[in-house]
């Protein structure tokens, strides 16, 4: 019985936690970001204010299906979420996320405005072009562990980045891509309100939106703490990793143009996919 | 649902997202106003976010005078904002109709269109003075937020947005001169 209740407060930390974790990382980007232009920047609970208010806005939609799809791009997010935090399959893991982006591109596809189409469009191969690493890092996590569980590798004797190294270095962009960091924020943007008019979400607005903005607070969240399990055996590396990797992926934002998204594609399924294929057959030959 | 229990109100002019409306300006307004996101002004502190898209703003930003032409696709992107919304008229075109208001096809200020709340005159303002006015909008906004609706007719929970009609069916942009 205790085991249950442990396993419910668990649920709920995560429920409650995970999104205050994404949308203060969110707000220690602008932060940054503001700093990095020599500019003052937003007060740090920004996305915070931001969330609330789309939340008291006025409910307008295009149709009903909509708001189906931006409640279970939400749904699928949380649920990701729960899953990785009690240390579930990664496998599974994949699937549930990929639902939850699968739902984002059917709430953009089932209006008539071509932007919000051009937005799914790209989102869908954006997922193409990640997908692939995540499953070999998923392999990765196999080769190393005996096993799909995330748990796993918490009773490691060592790191999985020791074993792992060039399939970090292909995560940490795939999570570029989930964050929306140049050059891959090509679906919607954080920056560039005005171009191609902010892409899949153009067409959702007040609480909506704000459902699929907490919805990134989650994404945002769940991929701070998965990289961190690159060093989950010791607790100091993995977040000293996770840091490292958010801070880096803000200089880039601020370094990098948007690109195309068949440059995307390309600079994926080349470079990306060629460093996660290289740590596999190394992993398997040794 | 959309609605907060009281502790979670924070005010919501802390986050006012801009989007702007170019009616028949001479883009003297429009430079100064994207001065505004430059470092040097930095709006971002205030939270304002210049957004291209009016179903995701609270502010409508307004340049130039309102003519026979645009007159209907100012209404148009005003009515796509979520309420509650404000209006700011930025320049002395925007605000009266400025030198262009004796014309034949102008109408006058952004007034003759949309309620507006706030006007912020010059030719064109300085971006202090249309951030001071952007600033003051918010505050309108939570006002409007404190108490909703006031002389106006309530609203179902949801508002579906009705799909736009077939091209031809759609009336003529010169309907509204006659």
């Amino acid at each position: 019985m205790t085991s249950y209740a442990r396993l419910i407060v668990e649920i709920l930390a995560v429920i409650i936690g995970a999104p205050i974790l994404g949308a203060f990382l969110m707000g220690v980007d602008r932060k940054i970001t503001a700093r990095m232009q020599s500019r003052q920047g937003p007060p740090l609970l920004q996305p915070f204010y931001d969330l609330i208010k789309l939340f008291r806005k006025d409910a307008i939609a295009v149709n009903r299906i909509q708001i189906v799809y931006a409640y279970l791009h939400l749904a699928f997010m949380v649920l990701a979420c729960v899953l990785f935090v009690l240390g579930q399959d990664s496998l599974m893991l994949l699937f549930v996320l990929a639902f939850s982006t699968l739902s984002l591109v059917m709430g953009g596809m089932c209006v008539r405005s071509p932007y919000s189409r051009i937005g799914s469009q790209r989102e869908i191969i954006m997922m193409v072009a990640y997908e692939p690493i995540l499953i070999l890092m998923v392999v990765g996590y196999y080769l190393t562990n005996g096993s799909f569980t995330i748990s796993d590798a918490f009773h490691s004797s060592k790191p999985l980045i020791q074993t792992l190294p060039l399939l970090f270095i292909a995560f940490v962009m795939v999570v570029a891509v989930k964050w929306q960091k140049s050059p891959f924020d090509l679906a919607t943007s954080h920056h560039a309100h005005q171009e191609i008019v902010k892409g899949i979400t153009i067409e959702y607005s007040g609480p909506y939106l704000g459902v699929i903005e907490l919805a990134h607070c989650y994404e945002v969240a769940l991929f701070f703490v998965w990289i961190g399990l690159f060093g989950a055996t010791h607790w100091l590396l993995g977040a000293a990793l996770a840091v490292a990797a958010f801070f880096m992926a803000i200089v880039m934002d601020n370094l990098m143009a948007r690109l195309t998204t068949m440059w995307m594609f390309r600079f994926m399924w080349t470079i990306a996919l060629g460093l996660a294929m290289t740590n596999i057959l190394w992993l398997y030959v040794k | 649902m959309a609605t907060l229990p009281a502790p979670l109100s924070i005010p919501p002019d802390r986050s006012p997202w801009v989007v702007h409306f170019n009616c028949n300006s001479c883009n003297g307004c429009d430079i100064e106003f994207l001065a505004c996101l430059t470092p040097l002004y930095d709006v971002e502190r205030f939270g304002i976010l210049h957004i291209g898209n009016p179903k995701h703003a609270d502010v409508l930003v307004v340049t130039g005078s309102v003519n026979h032409r645009n007159a209907r696709v100012l209404r148009n992107v005003y009515d796509q904002m979520p309420s509650p919304k404000v209006v700011v008229a930025l320049g002395v075109c925007a605000s009266t109709g400025g030198i262009f208001r004796e014309c034949y096809n102008v109408l006058g200020g952004v007034h003759t269109v949309v309620p507006v709340d706030v006007y912020v005159p010059g030719c064109p303002p300085k971006p202090e003075a249309m951030i001071d006015g952007i600033v003051q909008a918010a505050q309108i906004l939570r006002d409007k937020r404190a108490h909703p609706r006031d002389g106006q007719a309530a609203i179902t929970p949801i508002t579906l947005v009705p799909q736009p009609a077939p091209a031809a069916a759609a009336p003529a942009q010169e309907a509204v001169h006659a």
